[in-house]
């Protein structure tokens, strides 16, 4: 049993926005990223694995088991980081973890003192003072203080300053030093997921466009640059998408090999970012954005 | 052990580690039987991910630069003479590449760089 989270064929319809038959494996011991514009329906999954929805039809299994029928045995494992802040705003940072705090069997006072000393957490001060980044802070130290094996979190970097973010994957990247342990994390901050992530899994109107490991991925594609007269209805062909400006085109491909045959040095040839790769994917259908 | 990754090299990361371990062992900087850090503890001091630094150590033991031990980790290898001998004879080439690069863009000729690399080989 190596895989923490299976998620297959998982559909759930609203009036205006569906989530598509999705497929998602996560592998224990892993961080996998899980990236998509606004809306393309990171949170109604994340909503689905937590079991705070009801899913229309498909399965979620979590540590190998129905997410639905175990909901509070899986719980106990999980340790939940959500972009908005949960907790009551008039309380004191002690006084809420001592409402949280006997939900969970497994809840070690020793790890969460070490972890309000690391982030320096004022623990008399009440939630609706602290700051977004130590809120955000507080939230990892209640996840983490229960032995929790899966980490999920929503958007825990939106909104945040990049020393915060880079504190965060680093406490990430601490809890796994184990290697039963694993992390889903939702972001439309590629750039935080550019070095951390082992997978990658990639939404865009509630389908799946990418599931896999993050180097394979970044290998997989090329930015090719080069000027606007090389390009043919021939040749775009093996572009997943163009942009052209005045001066140029810039184009993502999946296809490096047939991009070095057909143009030669005549091109450049980049690395992507993820951020690159999601903007030419979901930018497809949508030809042109300008202002009026 | 010293690693330095960059972000911008076209090199893979993985590739990264691989070329500047070898290096390293190939050196005698690194000594046969020299424990390696885990694959997780590389991965979060280089602040990258660990099917890099998993791909990294797989591709290095395919190689026989390092043997990993299940349950203990990643040595340094014994690595076997001639094999050291083949790779230092590909630095050779390699930098000697680099050098007749350089000699052409001045335009210097072949018999000039025989010359020079005879002298420079007395000397040292």
């Amino acid at each position: 049993m190596n895989n923490i989270m299976e998620i297959a064929n998982l559909s759930k319809s609203y009036k205006d926005f569906s989530l598509k038959g999705i497929n998602i494996t996560l592998e224990k011991g892993y961080i996998m990223g899980f990236i998509g514009p606004n809306g393309s329906g990171k949170s109604t999954t994340i909503k689905l694995i937590m079991n705070l929805i009801k899913k229309d039809s498909g399965e979620i299994k979590i540590f190998g088991l129905d997410n639905e029928s175990n909901n509070i045995s899986i719980k106990e494992r999980i340790g939940f980081v959500y972009d908005e802040n949960y907790f009551y705003e008039e309380l004191t940072v002690k006084e809420m973890k001592n409402v949280i705090r006997p939900f969970y069997s497994k809840w070690d006072e020793g790890t969460f003192n070490s972890y309000v000393k690391d982030f320096g957490l004022p623990l008399n001060k009440e939630i609706k003072h602290l700051s977004k980044g130590m809120k955000m802070k507080f939230s990892l130290a209640i996840a983490l203080s229960h032995q929790a094996e899966l980490l999920i979190m929503d958007e825990p970097t939106s909104g945040l300053d990049p020393l915060i973010r880079a504190e965060l994957l680093d406490v990430l990247q601490s809890l796994l030093q184990d290697e039963n342990k694993s992390i889903f994390f939702s972001t439309h901050i590629t750039s935080d997921l550019d070095k951390v992530a082992d997978f990658i899994t990639f939404i865009h109107n509630g389908e799946i466009i990418l599931s896999q490991a993050k180097d394979e991925i970044l290998e997989e594609h090329c930015i090719v640059k080069g000027k606007i007269k090389q390009l043919n209805t021939h040749n775009q062909g093996n572009f997943i998408g163009i942009k052209q400006n005045s001066f140029g085109f810039e184009g993502l491909s999946t296809n490096k090999r047939e991009i070095m045959k057909q143009f030669g040095d005549s091109v450049m040839i980049e690395k992507p970012t993820l951020e690159d790769i999601m903007v030419y994917y979901t930018r497809r259908s949508e030809h042109h954005v300008s202002s009026y | 052990m010293n690693i330095i990754i960059s972000n911008t090299s076209d090199e893979p990361i993985y590739l990264q580690i691989v070329t500047q371990l070898k290096e390293q062992i190939v050196k005698g900087e690194l000594v046969e039987s020299q424990p390696l850090p885990s694959i997780r503890n590389l991965a979060k001091e280089l602040k990258i991910s660990v099917i890099t630094t998993k791909r990294a150590y797989d591709e290095l033991e395919n190689e026989g630069f390092i043997v990993t031990v299940a349950g203990k980790g990643s040595y340094v290898a014994a690595i076997n003479k001639e094999m050291f001998r083949e790779t230092k004879v590909k630095m050779v080439e390699k930098k000697m590449a680099d050098a007749i690069n350089t000699a052409k863009l001045v335009g210097l000729t072949l018999e000039e760089l025989q010359d020079m690399l005879k002298i420079i080989y007395e000397e040292w």
